[in-house]
This record gives C-alpha cells, structure tokens and sequence, in this order.
C-alpha cells in the first residue's frame, strides 16, 4: 500500500518534471517537423544558468522566494537567447531540408553546445539546493513529501495549459494550425511564417529552459545532462504520438510511473524500462498513442 | 570501361594503398584509420537502409553485439582463431537483426528511427547493469591469432589493421554489385512510393527486412573487428550517440554509393583525431562544428560531389 502510493508520487512529479521538457520538443516538432536532439541542451543551459545565479545571490542572502524569481527570469532568457540566435544562425536555413539532415544538424548543435558548457561552467557538478526547502513538507499516509514536488506539478499543468490555450484559442494558435496544414497557402494568406517559426523554436527552447531551472534544485547539475535527459524526452514524445500536446501529457505520465514503479520494484531495470515501455507501445499502436492526423498519400 | 570494372579497380587500388599503409603509417594513424574502415564497414550497411528512406538510429546495438560476442567467444568460451571470431561477431548480430526485423520492418520515417534507438538502449541498459560483463567498465578481449599463428605487439595491430582493410575491400565489391541488381534499385523506389512497389508486385517489407540483417551483420563484423583491434570493449559502443555518429556518417556519405560512405567515415576519424590531439577539452565543439559546416554545405552528401561525371548518376 505504502509501496504504491510512493510510486504513484514519485511517477507523477517525475513525469511533470519529463512533460515540462518534452513539450517544448513536441511543440517544435508538430510545428516546424523537426526533431530537435540538441533539446536536451537547452534544458542543461537553463538548469545551469539558475543554479549559477542562485548560487551568486544566496551567498550572502537567505533563501527566500526570490528563488523561484530568479529561476523564472533566468529561464525565459536563456531560452530566449539561446532559441532567437539558434534560430536566426542555423535552423532558418536548412529549411526545406529531409528531416534526418535536420535532425544531424541538431546533433551537431549538440555536441558543439556539451563543449560550450563544459567551458563556461566546467566539469564539476552544481548543487542549487536553495529553493529546495522553502515550501516545507507535507504528510501523506504516515510518509513525508518535500511541497515542491508537488509544486512542479502545479507548474507543468499551468504551462500545459498556458500552450494549449495559446494554440487553440488565440488567433496566432491559429495562423499555426495553417501553417502546419499547408505552409505555402498559409504565406499566400499572409501568415508571417518565418516570425511564427522564430516563436515556436523559441518558445520550445523556454519551455526547455524552464523545465531545467525549475529541476536544478532537485538533481546534481553537471555535464551530461542533456544527452541524458534527451532520449527519455524522446521516448516521451514518441509513445505520446509525435507533436500531440495531449500525447506528451500522457507519455511523460506513463514513463514516470512506469519508472518509479522499477525504481521501487526492480532496480535492475531502471535504465531501460523506459525503452521497453517505448518499445511495448510503438508494437501495438504504430505511431504512437495519439498520433496527428495526416493526409494519405498514393 | 563500365562502371563495375572502374569500381573494382578503384577498390583493389585502395586495398594495395591501405596495404602499403600498414608499413608507412606511424600507429596512431594506423588506428585512426583501422577505426575510420571499420565505420566505414557499418556505414554501407546503413546506406542499404538510408536508400530506402530508413534511418536506423540504433545501428551501435549490432556494433555493440559483435563487440561483446566476440569478447565474450573470446574471454570466456576460449576461442582464439580470428575469423572464427568474427563470423561469430557477424551471426550473432544477424540473428538479433533477424528477430527484431520482424517488428521493425513494419515502421517507417520517425518511428523506425525511435524503435531502433529503443531496442539499442535496452541492451545498453542490461550491459550497464551486468556484473559479469564488467558493467559499465566492460572487459578486456585477448589477442586473437590467424591461421593458428599467435600475434603480438605492433605486428597484431598491422595484421588485425589488413583484416579489416580486406573485410571491408570485400564488402565494397559486394555492395556495389548488389546495388546495381533489380533488387538494389527497388530500395530508393520504396522511398519515394511504397504503394507502387507493392502494387508492381514487389514486398517491400521483405526487402527491408533483408536489407535490415544485411546492415545488422556488417554492424555486427565491425564491432567484432573494432574489439579485436582495440581489445577492450565497454556498453558505451551500444550508447545512443555512436548510433548517431553511424547515423551522421552515412548522411555525411549521402547514398550515391560506397565510395562516400568509406571517404565520410575517414573524414569524421580524422577530425576525430585531429581535434582530440590539439584540443582534447573541446573535440566535440570541432566535431559538432565541423559537421555542421559539411551539412549546410553539401546537401546531397559527399557522394554527391562528382569530379568530371554527370551529377545526379546514382552508380557504385
């Protein structure tokens, strides 16, 4: 009993933790068809910029809530400056390119951005324990839980939300449904369409940022970080069904319970269960649980 | 002349230059050669696929099989004969190809990718976690010997080094016959549309299936001769990002022929190297650059550059 109320916590913060990061991929993909590998790095950039700024700041200060102001403000700017200029500088244009050559370009991007960091911050490790313990613990069953993994989820929901609102209820959502539908007809209609892909990518490496700042608290920020984090956000994305929001609700969920449940059950399996979930659900649904719907080609 | 014969002249001249090599080069670059071949060797294999649209960004789990099994043969099932360990290398990974075949051959563009990467992370993970298998430190693979003669020192590594030169000369005229048959040019026609091929009758699962163990055995083989070579194998050769880099070789190589997938696998090595040893700290940052610079600029692939031939010929 105590087991499986542990897992179903532990799977729930942990998957909104993976939802935050992965719906920034999804996004980008369903928009702009590309598989961003160097996603992973943009959720590093931003889980280290917090943490170096929070460790400046609460130095010589007590924690306080400033914290998630700080983590916030770091977040939207990294993203912004690292999706703006990545943006302008390459992926506008291998444009009208296949997918993989897309795709190998990110993977560049990757490799290139793992050096820069280990630059800029080194090899070693940044703990950012500071807001860590400011919502306190609460009491479940006789069990304690720190608050601000309870609060992660609040924030994945509230972004989830945010983005789902943002597509389908204002008039840019739908100037993006037109360009994913028919790109050219969309321009002849007089979508901005380059400025709507400059927003997409960078509202994709925020969301990134994001879930990287808001995560430093809780986990060693050192190098390895994004190719670690990007293949899990990869399973998310692809057992949700490639560029559904919905899908990458329901991935992230499934990955994480599915593996706290090994964490708690079968340690063994810990660093592959993800796949064998991946792998499970792409053998019985093809193109994932929630795939978009396309047009049949003869 | 027609183009075969210009093929096996070219390749027989490359296997004399190699041969010639092995006595001038100095060992780091013997090395940094003997890896390129070897890369080169699982490069054609996902040519084979990439022509039929397919992208295997799980090709390090044959890499890595071949690798293990053949250290495994090795260290633990005391077999010492090179070529005996190498075709154990080779089957092996065909036979997993042929298993996961079954269910891959099914998908298409994104998901084939994704599957495959799938299946490759979870041998990874059991390798990570095996305890008899070194876990994450992997193990030692000893010297093999040839015809029954023990090698040893610089020489093991030049012969180990021609083995792999030969393997991969006997792969190229392989490939680039099997390229020219009814067979071979159904590949990109399966690309383009499916449907088509189905309806003139052909099963384009199959052939993607066949293609599938063909590149799964050439995985298997390099990663056997990679061990050898190297004698230490560790769950890293099965990681996601030697995926890749298989992956960003074949791309680099385009799908023209087998040329470029030999000439793309040097240029990485050599890039490899060349930043490794004036920049150990930021080898990624040249590699990723490098790669970047060579995707923006050549869109069609290496294979694509043609000096005094029609563009757009799409022979060996």
């Amino acid at each position: 009993m105590w087991t499986s109320l542990i897992i179903v916590i532990d799977g729930v913060t942990y998957g909104a933790w993976l939802f935050l990061v992965a719906l920034g991929l999804t996004l980008i993909f369903g928009v702009m068809k590309i598989l961003n590998i160097a996603h992973g790095n943009f959720y590093a950039a931003g889980a280290y910029v917090a943490a170096t700024a929070m460790g400046y700041w609460f130095a010589n200060h007590e924690p306080s809530y400033l914290a998630f102001v700080i983590q916030l403000v770091t977040a939207v700017v990294t993203g912004v400056l690292l999706g703006v200029l990545l943006e302008v500088t390459i992926v506008r244009r291998l444009r009208g390119r296949d997918e993989v050559s897309v795709a190998l370009a990110t993977f560049a991007l990757l490799l290139m951005m793992d050096d820069a960091m280990q630059f800029i911050w080194g090899a070693a490790a940044y703990p950012a324990p500071a807001p860590y313990g400011l919502l306190g613990t609460s009491k479940i069953a006789g069990l304690r839980f720190n608050n601000y993994e309870f609060a992660l989820v609040g924030l994945a929901i509230l972004v989830g939300g945010a983005v789902c609102w943002l597509l389908m209820g204002t008039r840019t959502g739908r100037s993006l449904k037109a360009l994913i539908y028919d790109r050219e007809m969309a321009a002849a209609m007089g979508v901005p369409v380059d400025a709507l892909y400059l927003v997409i990518f960078t509202l994709g490496a925020v969301l990134a940022a994001l879930g990287g700042a808001f995560t430093a608290p809780m986990i060693q920020v050192a190098p390895g970080l994004g190719a670690e984090i990007i293949v899990l956000i990869f399973a998310v994305i692809v057992i949700g069904g490639m560029g559904s929001i919905l899908g990458a609700a329901v991935g992230a969920l499934l990955v994480g319970l599915a593996r706290s449940a090994t964490i708690h059950l079968y340690p063994f399996a810990e660093v592959y269960i993800v796949y064998v979930v991946m792998a499970l659900v792409l053998a019985f649904r093809p193109e994932g649980l929630f795939p978009p719907a396309k047009i049949r080609k003869i | 002349m027609t183009g075969q014969a210009r093929t096996d002249m070219g390749v027989a001249a490359g296997l004399v230059l190699l041969a010639i090599g092995a006595y001038a080069m100095p060992t780091w670059v013997l090395s940094v050669a003997a890896v390129a071949l070897a890369k080169g060797l699982v490069a054609i294999g996902l040519l084979l696929l990439l022509r039929a649209g397919l992208v295997p960004f799980g090709h390090a789990m044959y890499f890595c099989i071949g690798g293990y099994a053949t250290g495994i043969a090795a260290q633990f099932g005391g077999v010492r004969d090179i070529f005996l360990l190498l075709a154990i290398a080779a089957c092996s990974a065909g036979v997993i190809a042929l298993a996961a075949g079954f269910l891959l051959r099914r998908y298409r563009g994104i998901f084939f990718a994704m599957l495959s990467m799938a299946l490759s992370m979870i041998l990874y993970g059991i390798l990570l976690k095996s305890q008899s298998l070194g876990s994450s430190d992997g193990f030692s693979v000893p010297r093999p010997t040839i015809f029954g003669l023990s090698m040893a020192g610089a020489s093991a590594v030049s012969i180990i080094y021609l083995v792999i030169a030969v393997s991969l000369a006997a792969v190229m005229l392989i490939a680039s016959r099997y390229l020219k048959t009814t067979l071979g040019h159904i590949g990109p026609a399966v690309r383009l549309n499916e449907l088509r091929i189905e309806y003139l009758g052909y099963a384009a699962e199959r052939l993607i299936h066949l293609e599938y163990v063909a590149s799964g055995l050439l995985g298997g083989l390099a990663g056997g001769l990679v061990a050898l070579f190297i004698g230490q194998i560790d769950p890293g050769m099965g990681f996601w990002t030697t995926s890749g880099e298989f992956v960003f070789i074949a791309i680099l190589a385009g799908t023209g022929g087998v040329w470029g997938a030999v000439a793309a696998a040097f240029i990485l090595e050599i890039v490899h190297a060349v930043a490794f040893n004036f920049a150990p700290q930021y080898w990624k940052f040249v590699l990723g650059s490098t790669l970047l610079v060579l995707i923006l600029r050549f869109p069609g692939g290496l294979s694509s550059i043609r000096w005094g031939r029609r563009a757009g010929q799409a022979d060996a």
